[in-house]
């Protein structure tokens, strides 16, 4: 049955509206979780707040969660799914280039959107360079486009190298998940005094 | 209009927006077949500015040529998941009385400055986005939830590098 992408017709024009309706839902959230300020996202680098590591790693397990519940019931077929083919080094060093103009632009690419959207001015400052910077990386860097592409090794999940059913990974990150949650509640109150003054 | 007088509600608890968020990226695999993403919508934006100058060009660089394949660039199904979020995000924003002209930097920072460094860290993480072929949208949130281990070792990079260099940026937050 799902994804409707690969079982139903989907016309061009439905496609874009599904995006819009899936993008309205993204946005909506983001901006809940107070993601429209850079200063609430780099927060979480200072330990004082870590909603950006509540809310990604809740999201994170519980479209697992779904995506597991529904294809253990033969409603999704996992294998219809679109999965990035793995590059353990160009993970690596774009994780680390990316991370380092996280903390500096304050944004991610969705988020700036979201500060755009609610007038923050230095949200369109790194949408622009953001914009900027992947021109740039077609016009400068093909030669390491080219090796990113041609070095990947293919759809690599944890499932698929350890031979454990996705569930158990459910399991264990829902465990990790309630630590986490004591552990970034005792790092909050213990570096409450970095929050700069408002 | 910006509701600029009232004073702006308290965020959603962090997990409850965490639960909604993984419902929309659910729902994408299901009607869609594919998680969220962002960075490939300034891809194309990039590819169309480059083809808008000379389409000989943006056609023979490898990089834009693949934004170029399915015809105009700014068809692009991200470009309109963004356009939707945009609405969401004004939408929420607009509701909790925190939509508010302004720049949000830390209390040393002056405006001009909080803008150069919005700017370069853009590019910055713009490059790292590409090189990594994915961003926190189509690599963490996306490949995290499928178990890909690309995307669990780019999320700890992202976290590694934020963290060791948050505390050389720190007169730029605290």
């Amino acid at each position: 049955m799902f994804p409707l992408s690969s079982t139903a017709e989907i016309s061009a024009v439905m496609d874009h509206l599904l995006a819009v309706g899936l993008g309205f839902g993204f946005g909506f959230a983001l901006e809940r979780a107070g993601f429209g300020s850079a200063r609430k996202l780099t927060a979480v680098f200072y330990f004082y707040d870590m909603a950006v590591v509540k809310v990604m790693f809740t999201a994170i397990v519980t479209a697992m969660a779904g995506l597991f519940v529904l294809s253990s019931l033969g409603a999704l077929d996992l294998a219809e799914l679109y999965v990035e083919p793995t590059n353990w080094s160009a993970a690596i060093l774009g994780g680390l280039v990316f991370g380092t103009g996280f903390v500096i632009g304050g944004y991610c690419p969705g988020t700036c959107v979201a500060a755009c959207a609610t007038g923050r001015l230095d949200g369109f400052a790194f949408l622009g360079g953001m914009l900027a910077g992947v021109y740039l990386f077609a016009e400068a860097f093909p030669g390491v486009d080219r090796w990113v592409r041609e070095s990947a090794v293919g759809e690599v999940t944890l499932p698929g190298i350890t031979g454990l059913s996705m569930g158990w990974f459910v399991l264990l990150s829902i465990a990790i998940l309630a630590a986490a949650a004591w552990g970034m509640g005792v790092a909050e109150r213990h570096f409450a005094r970095l929050r700069p003054p408002a | 209009m910006t509701n600029a007088n009232t004073h702006p509600q308290p965020y959603w608890n962090p997990y409850a927006v965490g639960f909604l968020l993984g419902l929309v990226l659910l729902a994408s695999y299901l009607v869609a077949g594919r998680g969220l993403g962002a960075t490939g919508a300034f891809s194309s934006v990039a590819a169309w500015i480059a083809s808008s100058i000379s389409p000989e060009h943006a056609a023979a660089n490898p990089v834009h040529a693949r934004y170029l394949a399915s015809g105009t660039p700014l068809t692009a199904w991200l470009i309109f998941l963004l356009g939707g979020a945009f609405a969401g995000a004004g939408l929420s924003g607009w509701l909790a009385g925190r939509f508010r002209i302004g720049i949000e930097k830390g209390p040393h920072l002056s405006g001009g400055q909080r803008l150069a460094t919005a700017v370069s860290g853009g590019m910055i993480a713009g490059i790292g986005a590409k090189i990594a072929m994915g961003c926190t949208s189509g690599q963490a949130l996306t490949g995290g939830a499928i178990l890909n281990a690309g995307s669990l070792v780019f999320m700890g990079a992202v976290f590694a590098a934020g963290f060791a260099v948050a505390w050389i940026f720190k007169k730029e937050w605290l």
